[in-house]
């Protein structure tokens, strides 16, 4: 049963009560709430979801968004987020309850899921092939990551790149993207149909936003892909759109310092990552208008086509 | 569902997926995924783990294995930075088991490397360690002159750059403990570790004897599981040896550890069933509490050496972890010292905090 067939009510019901069980890409969760926003968070992003009663079955991840106490419910509101009756986090203002989630399940795959090589940057699909797109914050990742998947390419994860140890594929994580401060307007401009949930103002990262992944993209979750391109973004106003080879020794250093269980793989981390730089084209990649950005991806996807 | 597993692994095969569910989730919070994985593989039973589950069992281990590894590395360089010092230092629990290659090393996760040296060249490992990078954690005044004053060791030290941390132990019970054996006959026998020149670790008594102390003289015990499957691993693999009980207990006595040893051996046999001969358990006789002590001392620890997770607890839980604390604490130091300690902790610690700027 999909998230978006559970009645607004049944579902709210059932995240204040035995929570519900949802699975994104390889993980599944089980998620307990009783803020409201939470549930409108969910039911607006994560409809084409699959879920079921949490009771009995299986879950990768229990996790709860609740305010920390009673006492702070009128007093500048907080919220907690709970890994299975742990907190890892300070709690936050209720307002960013459900950038939280997110945040919060991010880190439950980054600190759990070793059976993966993982990396903190972007996955996009065409034509079988994956471009992961590392980048510092700030450097248009996310709105580049929008506005691909906004224009027919796949999306795998817009933060967290899943390379399976044993095949070397990537492996595909759905889950919305994060858009902050501008890019939220300039992904609203670019694409009036794209769907963007309430901004969260004043968090650690500004304003904050997550937009719906497109329905193709949450169809194929368990289909992985093979890695293409290696290409780090980076937004500058008014610069010409241009994609410049860069070394892979070099490509390769940046994924294993921006992995976050590299030194956890021992020797494994080493090999995963070099077959996968062995197998991608890396790139640097300028760019300021978006729609030339996604006509160079779509021209390097046609490239690599048979 | 945890110490079920533990006590006879091949109940997993009966298991439903919400008892896996609970079953990775308890392990998980007690530190003892990787060791679960470990005893289902040697009972033949990781085909019986769910396709679905499998992958958390198979990333602790990778994570157990890294450590491991890095166990071995940060020994050698703690080696190195002691070398110019004219004695051995000993590595206490789980260093020490990786490193004398022993079953209870298996599936371990690690927080802190432990050793052991004379009290009286305290200064000169101190000043070794932080010249190759190790320095004091942050603390406040307080606890500084806590430590060096009362405790068995002095504060923990943390590398710079790999921050890893070690404490280091001058005896295996503070100072201010009702019993507190002497370090001096504990290192007398300890045994070199193989192919490793000035590293030392406990003998085998020595060693399940000051694992048994650590657990029934520690306040907070998040691994409260996890030591007693150490323990279990450490005897069952000590018990290979025909004289091993009369030799532990009659050395339990001689370190005055009676009392922590038969804590020990009641409540391994309560959670993992572990093999004790009943000659062991009447050797410990005078040990033994009183009934209504033990009565009290079994309502409290049945509940805080289960694993801490919120399937585990019941009403009295909260109520037993606080005796368990004000129990370590009693145990540690006489009242004149542990009031004035616990007011200090209670009003002016939490407020010395804030003050420093985040």
């Amino acid at each position: 049963m999909k998230l978006l067939q559970l009645p607004p009510s049944d579902l709210r019901h059932q995240l204040a009560g035995n929570g519900v069980w949802l699975r994104t890409g390889p993980f599944s969760l089980r998620i307990r709430s009783r803020l409201p926003r939470v549930a409108e968070g969910l039911a607006e992003l994560y409809g084409q979801f699959e879920v079921r009663s949490a009771h009995q079955a299986f879950a990768d991840f229990h996790v709860e968004l609740n305010p920390p106490s009673r006492l702070r419910r009128w007093f500048r509101p907080q919220v907690n987020f709970s890994f299975d009756g742990a907190q890892p986090f300070k709690p936050l203002p209720l307002d960013q309850a459900y950038p939280m989630l997110e945040w919060g399940l991010n880190w439950c795959v980054s600190m759990h899921a070793h059976h993966y090589l993982i990396i903190h940057a972007a996955v996009v699909e065409k034509n079988g092939l994956a471009a992961i797109l590392p980048a510092p914050p700030g450097s248009g990742k996310s709105t580049l990551t929008a506005g691909l998947v906004l224009s027919g390419w796949r999306l795998l994860s817009d933060e967290l790149t899943l390379i399976d140890r044993r095949t070397g594929l990537l492996h595909a994580l759905p889950r919305p993207v994060s858009l902050k401060n501008q890019s939220i307007d300039v992904i609203r401009q670019f694409s009036p149909e794209a769907f963007i949930n309430r901004v969260s103002h004043d968090t650690a990262k500004g304003s904050v936003a997550h937009m719906r992944p497109p329905r193709d993209s949450v169809l194929r979750q368990h289909e992985p892909a093979r890695p293409g391109w290696v290409i780090f973004p980076k937004w500058e106003a008014g610069a010409e759109t241009q994609l410049t080879p860069r070394s892979r020794a070099e490509t390769f250093m940046f994924l294993a310092q921006n992995a976050f269980n590299y030194s956890h793989l021992g020797a494994d981390g080493f090999r995963v990552g070099t077959t996968l730089i062995d197998h991608a084209h890396c790139y640097d990649f300028r760019y300021s208008a978006l729609s030339e950005a996604v006509a160079a991806f779509d021209r390097l996807a046609e490239r690599r086509a048979v | 569902m945890l110490s079920c597993t533990l006590r006879s692994p091949d109940s997993v095969t009966r298991f439903s997926m919400g008892e896996w569910d609970l079953l990775v989730r308890q392990a998980r919070s007690a530190g003892l995924l990787a060791r679960v994985r470990h005893v289902l593989a040697r009972h033949q039973l990781t085909e019986a783990i769910p396709a679905v589950a499998r992958w958390h069992f198979d990333a602790a281990a990778t994570l157990a294995a890294k450590q491991q590894l890095a166990v071995r590395w940060e020994v050698g360089k703690i080696r190195t930075a002691l070398k110019g010092l004219t004695f051995p230092f000993i590595l206490l629990k789980g260093s020490a088991y990786v490193m004398a290659n022993l079953p209870a090393a298996s599936g371990r996760l690690f927080n802190d490397i432990d050793i052991l040296v004379p009290r009286a060249q305290l200064g000169a490992v101190e000043a070794a360690l932080m010249l190759a990078g190790w320095h004091p954690t942050l603390l406040s005044d307080y606890d500084q002159r806590y430590y060096r004053r009362w405790m068995h060791e002095i504060p923990p030290l943390q590398h710079a750059v790999r921050a890893t941390v070690i404490d280091v132990h001058h005896a295996i019970l503070p100072d201010t403990a009702r019993y507190h054996p002497d370090s001096a006959t504990l290192r007398h026998r300890a045994v070199a570790v193989a192919d490793m020149p000035g590293v030392q670790v406990l003998a085998t008594e020595d060693r399940i004897l000051h694992s048994a102390t650590h657990v029934f003289h520690d306040g907070e015990l998040p691994h409260g599981l996890r030591d007693l499957t150490d323990l279990d691993l450490l005897l069952r693999d000590a018990a290979a040896n025909p004289d091993f009980w009369p030799r532990l207990t009659a050395r339990a006595n001689e370190l005055q550890l009676g009392r922590s040893l038969f804590y020990a051996l009641r409540y391994l046999r309560y959670f993992l069933d572990t093999p004790i001969p009943d000659s062991a358990m009447a050797a410990l006789e005078r040990d033994r509490p009183n009934r209504l002590t033990l009565a009290l001392m079994d309502r409290i620890f049945t509940r805080v050496l289960a694993p801490d997770h919120a399937s585990c607890a019941d009403r009295f839980t909260p109520a037993a972890r606080l005796a368990a604390f004000v129990r370590a604490h009693w145990l540690r130091m006489p009242v004149h010292l542990l009031i004035p300690h616990l007011l200090h902790k209670a009003f002016v610690s939490p407020y010395q905090r804030n003050e420093k700027p985040a």
